[in-house]
């Protein structure tokens, strides 16, 4: 696998920002009513992470250290401004609907979080393809979830009448405590499959030390700090601490 | 090794009561509420309980199975969520209402976070709110007894006159088992007088209530008014049977006194100012929720501690 594409399964499976890390959990939970509004969420963060960190990674040289969270958050609101713009002119109903969860996407801990940890370390093409990743990663997750809740919460999909007549819809769906409901459904489905996948490999090939030194995210990935705390003899919990 | 100087752990006490003596004793002192509700709804009412109850049952021996954990279900505690759940449902509701209810008060509430013992809301409330939230118009679509099909609660607050007699015998609209105050009163006799509840909880609930329904709700000490609404709703069958559950109740002395009179507020608030008639489902899972922060600030002291300064240094 080409690092590439390596940026763009990690996005999607391996560390799938909604249910994996668990980031961006407001417009995941609030918008998903529907399959159309979290789709229509999950590609405006897309689009708006692809070019942040394409824009950041640019700049990765010219901002200082110092003022780097500031400068991150005037490149994403910028951007964010445009995206809100495009949306409100071309597609008015979803902006209608999605209101203000658009502009929210400027506090998106997701979009920063990758600006921060990657696209400000990494080269401008991996950084395109990890925004890719991440917002394809995220746009997914939120399209299952909306799919749920919009099924069994009013008995549509994509607007159009999938369950019988009789079927009463279970509405508490597409209240709030309908998205807790379905995302820890999918956050337990996924752990599932991961672990289930795990196991098959062994511990040197997931992660071996060749691996961890070219890996492009070896500065913040979890496993590698693990390994090294494991080495000191540490626990888990004591190192996080220090 | 001589027997006398054998030395163990605590406890060296134990009691015979088991988890499904106290369950079967709760499910006998239902039954007078059960049998009532089933006689004034007719057959619908038992259809209702017998789902519900097989329902719960069923989902906790196929969870539990399903996870390769101890099967529980000979304990009652299963059945007793189903049953107090039945007793919830209006009768008009169709049959499906409570196998939704049973699974979710089983798999989602109890199981999800532990089983018995770890649930950290009554597993018969949350899948009532689950319900009401889901089907508002099935749930609060009660059938008609005498000439009315509205609750006196309802009726109560648009300001129509009650028969409050009727609301003390259970001739009255409403969900299969709260109708019926003396009928929930025998139940509640029963586990007194068994010490499987503690009066504290209830007695505070229902006392701090009366107390705000007389000072908030614009009548005055009236006696009319007060039985209306101490015989109207769930409020019986909340009291004594859900908000003295042990699992989401405090353990501590003070923190009974707490959380009853926490109850009494909040269903005199939801009542009074509510856009809803009933309050007391919501005011007992609210109540559930705070429960391990009025535990972790009640722990009595220890005999033979002092009291730690404030402020004081730890070294």
């Amino acid at each position: 696998m080409n690092q590439y594409t390596e940026r763009i399964y990690n996005g999607l499976i391996k560390e799938n920002p909604s249910m994996v890390m668990i980031l961006g959990m407001c417009p995941t939970l609030a918008t998903t009513t529907t399959v159309i509004n979290g789709v229509g969420m999950g590609l405006s963060t897309t689009v708006v992470l692809v070019l942040a960190n394409v824009v950041i990674s640019l700049l990765r040289k010219v901002i200082p250290d110092e003022v780097r969270i500031p400068a991150f958050i005037v490149v994403i609101a910028s951007l964010v401004t445009v995206v809100d713009f495009l949306m409100q002119g071309y597609f008015p109903a979803l902006s209608q609907s999605l209101g203000v969860y658009i502009p929210l996407i400027v506090v998106n801990c997701i979009i920063l979080g990758r600006a921060e940890a990657f696209a400000s370390k990494n080269s401008v093409g991996l950084s395109f393809f990890d925004g890719l990743g991440m917002g394809l990663g995220f746009t997914f997750a939120l399209a299952i979830l909306g799919s749920i809740r919009e099924l069994i919460g009013s008995g549509t999909w994509a607007g159009m009448q999938v369950m019988p007549k009789a079927y009463v819809p279970i509405s508490i769906f597409v209240l709030q405590p309908g998205a807790f409901f379905a995302l820890g459904c999918m956050i337990a489905v996924m752990t599932a499959i991961m672990s289930r996948k795990k196991k098959t490999k062994t511990a040197e090939q997931d992660c071996n030390p060749a691996d961890c030194a070219g890996c492009a995210s070896s500065a913040h990935c979890g496993k590698r700090i693990f390994e090294e705390t494991a080495k000191a003899g540490l626990k888990e919990d004591g190192g996080d601490k220090a | 090794m001589n027997e006398n100087i054998h030395v163990s752990s605590s406890p060296h006490i134990r009691s015979k009561v088991t988890t499904s003596s106290i369950m079967f004793l709760v499910i006998i002192a239902l039954l007078p509420a059960t049998i009532f509700g089933i006689y004034n709804f007719g057959i619908r009412a038992l259809v209702h309980v017998f789902v519900t109850v097989a329902a719960s049952v069923l989902t906790e021996y196929v969870f539990e199975k399903g996870m390769k954990r101890p099967i529980t279900i000979k304990d009652g505690s299963a059945a007793l969520t189903g049953l107090l759940l039945a007793l919830n449902l209006p009768s008009t509701a169709p049959w499906w209402i409570g196998l939704i209810g049973g699974v979710f008060a089983i798999l989602v509430v109890k199981q999800l976070f532990g089983g018995l013992g770890q649930n950290f809301m009554n597993p018969a409330l949350g899948a009532r709110c689950f319900l009401l939230i889901s089907f508002t118009s099935i749930m609060t679509n009660f059938p008609q007894i005498g000439n009315s099909s509205a609750t006196p609660l309802a009726a109560l607050k648009a300001g129509e006159a009650v028969n409050t007699r009727d609301m003390l015998l259970g001739f009255t609209s409403g969900t299969i088992g709260e109708t019926s105050a003396i009928a929930l009163l025998i139940g509640a006799i029963i586990l007194l007088w068994f010490g499987v509840i503690d009066i504290v909880i209830p007695g505070l609930y229902i006392l701090t209530f009366v107390i705000f329904i007389s000072l908030f709700g614009g009548h005055g000490f009236d006696p009319y008014f007060i039985t209306a609404h101490l015989c109207g709703g769930g409020l019986m069958l909340g009291a004594w049977f859900m908000a003295t559950d042990y699992v989401t109740s405090p353990i501590t002395p003070k923190g009974k006194i707490i959380f009853g009179i926490l109850l009494g507020i909040l269903t005199g608030l939801f009542r009074l100012f509510g856009s809803a008639a009933e309050g007391v489902s919501y005011a007992i899972i609210i109540g559930n929720v705070i429960v391990p922060i009025i535990d972790k600030y009640t722990i009595p002291r220890a005999f033979g501690k002092k009291k730690e300064k404030k402020g004081g240094a730890k070294s």
